[in-house]
């Protein structure tokens, strides 16, 4: 399994992962700016009815976003 | 500050964090609203008291998470800090932020303190994080920061005292900037700051960003920056990134000194386990459901009662003067021109009220943004967005706020969209057609005890203005292509109790704006209607009479329905029934005839003046002293070619359909053109509604009839 980088997207409901980096610049942008910095721990709180959007922990705040966007953050 | 006698604050900070609140205990009611009211769209503008001798002038700026724009929203928040110009301009911020997300919230606060602006940090809600065991060394943050802090309660208004001393003393300039900007293109910071003579660094740095937004550039001067850019081999994006995580860098390298982490897990805990149900798979949809159900079930129920007070009030106001006063075209002008006019604003200030109410205890409370994530999947699948949910709820309430609140959707396409779609959703201006027409149409009954038939009917009209805008906005989509991308990367906010005196205010604001804004229009076409209906070209009147009072005679009609043939006659040759018989040949398939023409006309301005222009037509031919409701007059009118009433079920629906479709508001198009930056989509808006409107009530009154 260990083939592809692992995402946000990847999470499981109550799993935590750490930020890496992001695979893309423009959305790592707002990300930052939200506090999703490299070296965070996230956590995957809940998900939308239809799994999507989802919604993470991160500097102790819920932060929805849908599964693209979380598929742009890379997990360590 | 200079010699300027008032003292321009402007109140920075994130979303959800107190900032309107802090407003709103600055001001109290003392604020004007730019343009149309929206909860946090536009610049909000206050006076406060500072003390006895100080008078500020408070901007409320619409929440943002950084200076760098990525909404219309903040873009707003930008340009306005690098207007100097602006006659607003702030001589110094208050930033506002959230202790519960210290970090976060300061993020905002530094880069706005590098901009040169003084500042002073408000943390709030220190009260709530303390008692959960967080402390913060406000002295050392004082110092680390180089700017007063104080500490407030948005909520309860604490702290309030402490602020309004620190902006009367003068502030501090700290010298040193939060951002090193020796590793973010010095020179070309330094070759912008030549150019265009700027004595700021991270102003210059936010300009090699952002020049193509900034207004205040030439074309010229946009080139120029252009070439710099490449000349230093600028790489925006990764620059702004870098500066993000610098800056979070400072800031948790100060954070470490002063703040100490309390268990905040308990308020966490309890809006997780409150979203386990208000976001369930199918609990969630159905508290939804359930809570627009009340909503417009307390639109109808419990208006009824205030409306039929203000209603009797006006009716035994007129009553009275028509006796007093002596008879007279002046009197008739007041009577049945302005204060029947007047009483078809007042009206509806119950139902308003109610509606703004609920809106501003949904957003209030939190539960907004689990809507948002509740529909995001479904709405895309539209063309929409999670966050259009907000406009098209909104724009039950009135779509003009409602399409200003698109500003928060970064997706060009998606706003387009939904600026296009929001007007199709029942507008409280609708209320008062609809209310008019059901009552006349359907029975005042319960069904299975609780459910108002009528609440039912209006609730489907609302429904059926629902699907509408999302059917359309689906074909919208389809036709129009970008390959912008769509974000849905969003804060949820703890679940709070609304403060009341928020809702308070709210709802204050958006009846005044009602009755003042919507009020005018209504007022002066109710006088020019009276006008128009009272008198005719030449003499066409007073033949007509003439013809009718020989016509009553050779008939043998008792007095009473002599007088309102003769009434009738009147209008018809009167100015007003010129107009409406007009346009009667191209309404006549939709069942309607030259008097609801007239009303169609008038509510081009805006719907609600339907009523208000019935009340006017129908005053003006009604010879009786007895006021009656406009309702009960048009349910006693009668068609003359079927002498049947002329309200049938067919001509109702008709109607109803036409009112649920039609583009009936200037202010909306007005609204659109600001918003769009042109005419071409409200003039396909028009359009397209309009045709909506005709099409579907011609099948409507076709199909019934």
């Amino acid at each position: 399994m260990a083939k592809a980088t692992r995402t946000a997207a990847d999470l499981k409901i109550g799993e935590r992962g750490v930020i890496c980096c992001f695979s893309d610049q423009e959305m790592s942008l707002k990300l930052l700016e939200m506090g999703c910095l490299p070296g965070s721990e996230i956590e995957l709180s809940s998900k939308a009815p239809f799994g999507d959007p989802i919604c993470i922990k991160v500097l102790g705040y819920s932060l929805s976003m849908r599964l693209e966007e979380a598929a742009t953050i890379n997990l360590m | 500050m200079g010699a300027r006698n008032i003292l321009k604050i402007a109140l920075l900070g994130n979303p959800n964090s107190g900032k309107s609140s802090l407003f709103n205990h600055l001001t109290g009611l003392n604020q004007k609203i730019g343009n149309f009211p929206g909860v946090t769209v536009d610049k909000k503008i206050g006076l406060s008291k500072i003390n006895q001798t100080l008078v500020a002038e408070i901007i409320d700026l619409p929440g943002t998470y950084s200076l760098y724009p990525k909404s219309l929203d903040e873009q707003i928040v930008f340009d306005f800090l690098n207007s100097p110009n602006d006659a607003h301009y702030p001589d110094f911020l208050v930033v506002v932020v959230d202790v519960s997300n210290l970090k976060r919230n300061l993020l905002l606060f530094t880069q706005a303190r590098d901009l040169g602006f003084p500042v002073i940090l408000a943390l709030n809600m220190l009260d709530i994080a303390k008692r959960a065991g967080t402390n913060i060394d406000i002295e050392t943050l004082k110092k680390e920061l180089g700017v007063p802090v104080v500490s407030i309660n948005a909520r309860n208004g604490d702290g309030v005292d402490l602020l309004k001393t620190a902006i009367s003393c003068p502030v501090h300039n700290a010298p040193d900037s939060f951002l090193n900007f020796k590793e973010f293109a010095p020179e070309l910071i330094q070759e912008i700051k030549e150019k265009f003579s700027i004595k700021n660094n991270y102003l210059a740095l936010q300009i090699a960003h952002r020049y193509k937004e900034v207004e205040s550039l030439s074309e010229n001067d946009k080139k120029l920056i252009e070439e710099l850019k490449i000349k230093h081999g600028f790489d925006s994006v990764l620059l702004q990134s870098k500066e993000t995580v610098s800056r979070y860098e400072v800031i948790h390298e100060i954070l470490s000194k002063v703040e100490k982490k309390g268990n905040t897990a308990e308020r966490e805990r309890l809006s997780y386990k409150i979203d386990k149900v208000l976001t369930h798979k199918i609990g969630g949809y159905l508290i939804f459901f359930l809570l627009l159900f009340l909503m417009f079930q307390a639109v109808f129920a419990w208006a009824a009662l205030p409306m039929n007070l203000i209603d009797s009030g006006i009716a035994g106001i007129n009553d009275w003067l028509k006796n007093t006063l002596p008879e007279g075209p002046l009197v008739d002008l007041l009577t049945d021109g302005l204060i029947a006019g007047l009483g078809g604003i007042l009206i509806f200030i119950p139902q308003i009220a109610i509606l703004f109410a609920f809106i501003a205890i949904l957003e209030e409370s939190g539960y907004m943004s689990r809507v948002m994530f509740l529909m995001d999947k479904i709405m895309r699948q539209f063309g929409l967005n999670g966050r259009s949910v907000v406009p098209l709820i909104s724009s039950v309430a009135c779509a003009v706020p409602a399409i200003m609140a698109t500003r928060n959707i970064d997706n060009l396409k998606e706003r387009l969209v939904t600026i296009f779609v929001t007007p199709l959703m029942s507008c409280s201006a609708r209320i008062p057609v609809f209310t008019v027409l059901i009552g006349l149409i359907v029975p005042k009954e319960y069904v299975v005890g609780i459910f108002n038939l009528q609440g039912l009917a209006l609730m489907g009209l609302y429904l059926l203005g629902f699907l509408a805008a999302i059917l359309s906005a689906l074909v919208m989509s389809k036709l129009l292509k970008t390959k912008e991308k769509s974000y849905f990367i969003m804060e949820f906010p703890t679940y709070k109790m609304p403060r009341w005196k928020n809702v308070g205010i709210t709802l204050v604001e958006k009846v005044k704006a009602f009755v003042f804004e919507a009020g005018k229009v209504i007022l002066a076409i109710s006088v020019v209607l009276w006008v128009l209906a009272s008198y005719g070209p030449s003499n066409k009147m007073a033949i007509a009479e003439d013809k009718a009072v020989v016509e009553s005679k050779q008939k043998n009609l008792p007095e009473s329905e002599a007088n309102n043939l003769i009434a009738a006659r009147k209008l018809e040759y009167s100015y007003a029934g010129y107009f409406g018989r007009f346009i009667e040949p191209s309404i006549r398939p939709l069942g309607f005839d030259w008097k609801i023409g007239i009303a169609l006309i008038t509510s081009f301005a805006a719907r609600e003046v339907f009523i208000g222009t019935m009340a006017t037509i129908y005053s003006v031919g009604d010879r009786s002293d007895d006021s009656e409701t406009v309702m009960e007059k048009m349910r006693e009118e009668i068609n003359p070619e079927t002498g049947k009433p002329m309200y049938s079920i067919a001509v109702a629906f008709s109607l109803l359909i036409f009112y649920v479709f039609a583009m009936q508001c200037m202010s909306t198009l007005a609204v659109v053109y600001r918003e769009t930056k042109g005419w071409k989509w409200p003039a396909l808006q028009f359009a397209y509604m309009t045709l909506l409107a005709y099409v579907s009530s011609f099948i409507v009154y076709q199909l019934l009839s």
